[in-house]
């Protein structure tokens, strides 16, 4: 692709400069003019043009890409192999409104050693909670490499003043969250005001730096393949770090055919503009076969780059003890009940 | 060309300079994190057996043909032993067909044969397991195809054409459709069963009784199909077949003891049988070759059109009559295209064709593998530009990697003639009047695809297409319920649907 794309930069730390002509003398570029997420951004009809330029998504198509990826045999070594990388893609989730501090400690402690019987198990990822037990979990995971990540911006709605959400926002990360899950306002995207949705998440984003932030499309709002890339753009040109389906409060969440667009996304973002973003799907995902189902989706569309837990994350809660339970089984030929691992 | 992975840093290498630090490292080239491990399906399940038999008659029994051996064309070990039908075998085959359809055939009430039909259509989806393996064995197609597509796609035949059995009077064929009377019916090898059923099928529905041939490359699923239809107590002589070569095929369309030839194969031996049938009482039905025009504009679903572009021609290898073997791509999307589907090239695995991962399985014979060798040479002589992905080929068996070529033009041997093998020939277009009139040049018009969001182009272009099928925003999906057939030199008469009952009656 020719085309050179100028964003705001997702990871300030990483200090790379975004590509341009003038650092690049081997190229001509007669005739693309370079092009930048400012000039998409500069009112709301050119990021509607940007947006609605991208080419659309065929729905069956999609599904039946998702379920061709899904007839893969994953056996043995490969699925060691995507048991143990899966665990270490985890943020680890507990967003009920009966969390105390107690219940945060214990996901901490899961977080650090999921399996007592092997030590050599990855940490997970992260833990991801609200923000007034965000202190709690950084207290209790102190040391240990695991992420802190808090949901912010009144989730899961998202239905607060832009000071309110920036409040939230602050409150998380001055508590120590280093990761930060917001949510897009869907009314204003389903209405098409969409400078609006990018400004917040570049609001969003100053006030969070450096913690990586995160931006939620709760797809299952959407409704249309079309409307989940068109978010997913818009969440990557605002700068967003990793683009996440759901809140998991509404239903569908994760589904296949929406993984396969936003991961087509990223790849398609990391092509034109040279930068690398995540994808999380949260939201349903309980069972090791569709953790192993998703990481053949990021290996066949995204690519084998994306297997790292800095690009790809799942955000679940039972799902780990459904991998540890299917670990043993590959190693000891046996089902453990679900007495042998951790219920909170 | 090396697995392309684009990580920050490697992407910011191809336009600004050298990786800084901070990207995540790169996977070095050549080493898979996620290497799939093999994932064979069991040979044990086809229940191979060391020899086949003609079944004539209701009953088994050596062919007095040649004997041969089938091949696994993966590595070319020999299957198993087939004892191949003579010219007596064609003889008694049509004689016990006569008996059948003068006798309890036709006796029978129109709702028995369809209990026949379901009852056969049962047993198909209770050896499912057995006749996947066997037919990806025999033909060289991948597991998940034969698994997934030829054996539920045969098992759905028989459904649909049981229903129909009781039913003919509502056909729209008339009040009273009446059975033509034998079937002398020969099929190819790139679908091996499913063919069979497709022809199979309607036949009984209808009323009328069979001699079918199979390939000579393929029998042995259509031997197990007969197989069934002795479980299924099918009376002796409705449904006979036989295996052998292109003689016994000629002895069977040329038997003046049949009323019907349907034939499903090249347009070359299509051309003679209907010479052959000139001047006599036998209804004849043709399903010959194609080179499918695949038209992508430029408001396509892209994603979505690379996938079509790839299930299109490299399905079953690209062995397939209606394989979408030309990409017309509109030219102002032609580059985007055509890289995003080299990148999707490099993930199609191609190997055993029993793994569970194998997308792409082998070429079905060395005869098929030596034309599409030359057809491809005649490409790049053309001076057309060749690229396949980066594949291993096994070192036995008959192997193809799957191949685009660019810069094609119409004159282009590769534009013209059927290759039937894993190779896409890519061509633009400027405009939609351009896009019809390359898609129509052709002498063949069995299919084509479009690709558009744009409804009201789908519906224009598809009226100006000269293609039995036309697909929209998808490719080679099937449906027992929907006709095919070609135009032109691809042929003539409808299988499938309420059309396909029309080839087996008169009215």
């Amino acid at each position: 692709m020719t085309d050179v794309l100028t964003v705001p930069s997702a990871r300030p730390q990483s200090q790379q400069s975004p590509p341009s002509p003038q650092n690049s003398p081997g190229e001509t570029r007669i005739g693309t003019p370079p092009w930048s997420a400012a000039d998409a951004a500069r009112d709301n009809a050119s990021l509607r043009r940007f947006l609605h330029g991208l080419p659309g998504v065929d729905q069956a198509g999609a599904e039946s890409r998702a379920a061709g990826l899904a007839t893969r045999s994953i056996k043995t070594t490969a699925k060691a192999w995507a048991i143990t990388t899966s665990i270490s893609m985890i943020d680890l989730t507990s967003l009920e409104g009966a969390d105390t501090p107690a219940r945060v400690r214990s996901l901490c402690a899961r977080a650090m050693r999921p399996d007592l019987s092997r030590p050599d198990t990855p940490m997970v990822a992260a833990v991801c909670v609200y923000p007034d037990l965000v202190a709690t979990a950084v207290d209790a995971l102190r040391g240990s490499p695991v992420g802190v990540a808090s949901v912010a911006t009144a989730f899961p709605s998202g239905r607060a003043s832009l000071a309110t959400k920036l409040a939230d926002v602050r409150d998380a990360v001055a508590a120590g969250a280093n990761e930060i899950d917001m949510v897009i306002d869907r009314g204003a995207f389903l209405a098409g005001r969409y400078t609006e949705v990018f400004n917040e998440i570049l609001a969003v984003k100053t006030e969070c730096s450096p913690a990586h932030l995160k931006v939620i499309l709760e797809t299952g709002e959407l409704g249309t393949l079309d409307h989940v890339r068109r978010a997913s753009w818009l969440a990557l040109l605002a700068g967003g770090d990793f683009i996440k389906t759901s809140t998991g409060k509404i239903s569908p969440a994760a589904t296949p055919p929406v993984a396969l667009v936003m991961l087509q996304a990223a790849k398609n973002f990391a092509e034109m503009t040279g930068q690398a973003r995540g994808v999380k799907l949260a939201g349903g995902i309980r069972t090791t076969k569709e953790a192993v189902r998703y990481l053949v989706m990021v290996n066949e569309v995204a690519g084998s780059t994306w297997l790292t837990p800095d690009l790809f994350r799942f955000g679940a809660s039972s799902l780990l003890n459904d991998l540890l339970l299917q670990w043993h089984k590959l190693k000891t030929g046996a089902y453990d009940g679900p007495d042998y691992v951790a219920v909170d | 060309m090396t697995r392309q992975r684009i990580s920050r840093g490697q992407a910011a290498a191809q336009t600004a300079g050298p990786a800084e630090s901070g990207a995540p490292a790169a996977v070095p080239a050549g080493t898979d994190p996620f290497a799939y491990a093999p994932a064979p399906e069991s040979r044990a399940t086809a229940r191979l057996r060391p020899s086949y038999q003609v079944f004539v008659d209701g009953r088994f029994r050596d062919g007095r043909g040649e004997s041969i051996k089938s091949i696994n064309p993966a590595d070319e070990e020999p299957l198993a032993e087939v004892s191949e039908a003579g010219p007596a075998d064609v003889e008694d085959a049509i004689a016990a067909a006569r008996r059948a359809f003068e006798g309890p055939w036709s006796a029978m009430p129109a709702a028995q044969r369809g209990k026949y039909l379901f009852r056969i259509a049962r047993y198909i989806q209770e050896r499912a397991r057995e006749l996947a393996v066997l037919e990806t064995l025999d033909n060289g197609k991948p597991i998940k195809e034969s698994r997934d597509f030829d054996i539920p796609a045969a098992a759905a035949h028989f459904f649909y054409y049981a229903g129909w059995a009781d039913k003919l009077g509502y056909a729209g064929l008339g009040p009273d459709p009446r059975p033509l009377g034998v079937a002398g019916q020969v099929i190819p090898w790139n679908f091996p069963l499913l063919m069979a059923a497709w022809k199979i099928a309607p036949a009984l529905a209808t009323g009328n009784t069979v001699v079918l041939k199979p390939a000579e490359t393929t029998p042995l699923t259509a031997l197990v199909l007969a197989e069934i239809m002795a479980d299924a107590d099918l009376p002796p002589g409705v449904v006979n077949i036989l295996p052998g070569g292109p003689s016994i095929g000629e002895a069977l369309v040329s038997h003046r003891g049949i009323d019907k030839i349907a034939f499903t194969g090249s347009t070359e031996v299509g051309k003679l049988i209907q010479r052959g049938a000139a001047g006599t009482s036998k209804r004849l039905t043709l399903e010959l070759g194609g080179k499918a025009a695949n038209i992508v504009f430029d408001d396509a679903p892209l994603d979505q059109a690379v996938e079509g572009i790839v299930t299109g021609i490299f399905f079953n290898q690209g062995q397939v009559c209606c394989a979408g073997s030309r990409l017309l791509v509109q030219e102002s999307i032609a580059d985007e295209v055509v890289s995003a589907l080299q990148r999707r090239l490099t993930t199609l695995r191609l190997g055993d064709p029993l793994d569970k991962n194998t997308d792409v399985g082998a070429i079905n014979s060395a005869a098929q593998l030596a034309k599409i060798r030359q057809l491809t040479e005649s490409g790049e002589t053309e001076g057309a530009t060749r690229w396949s992905p980066p594949c291993r080929i096994p070192r036995r068996g008959y192997w193809f990697a799957p191949t685009i070529f660019t810069g094609v033009s119409q004159a282009h041997r590769i534009a013209r003639e059927e290759i039937f093998g894993p190779v896409l020939s890519v061509l633009t277009f400027r405009t939609p009047a351009e896009a019809v009139e390359k898609a129509n040049n052709t002498a063949y018009g069995l299919s084509a695809g479009i690709w558009t969001e744009k409804g009201s182009r789908i519906l224009s272009v598809a009226a100006q297409l000269r293609a039995g099928v036309v697909w929209a925003n998808t490719f080679n999906r099937f449906d027992p319920a929907a006709p095919f057939g070609g135009y032109k030199e691809s042929g003539y008469g409808r299988e499938g649907g309420r059309h396909g009952l029309e080839a087996y009656v008169d009215v």
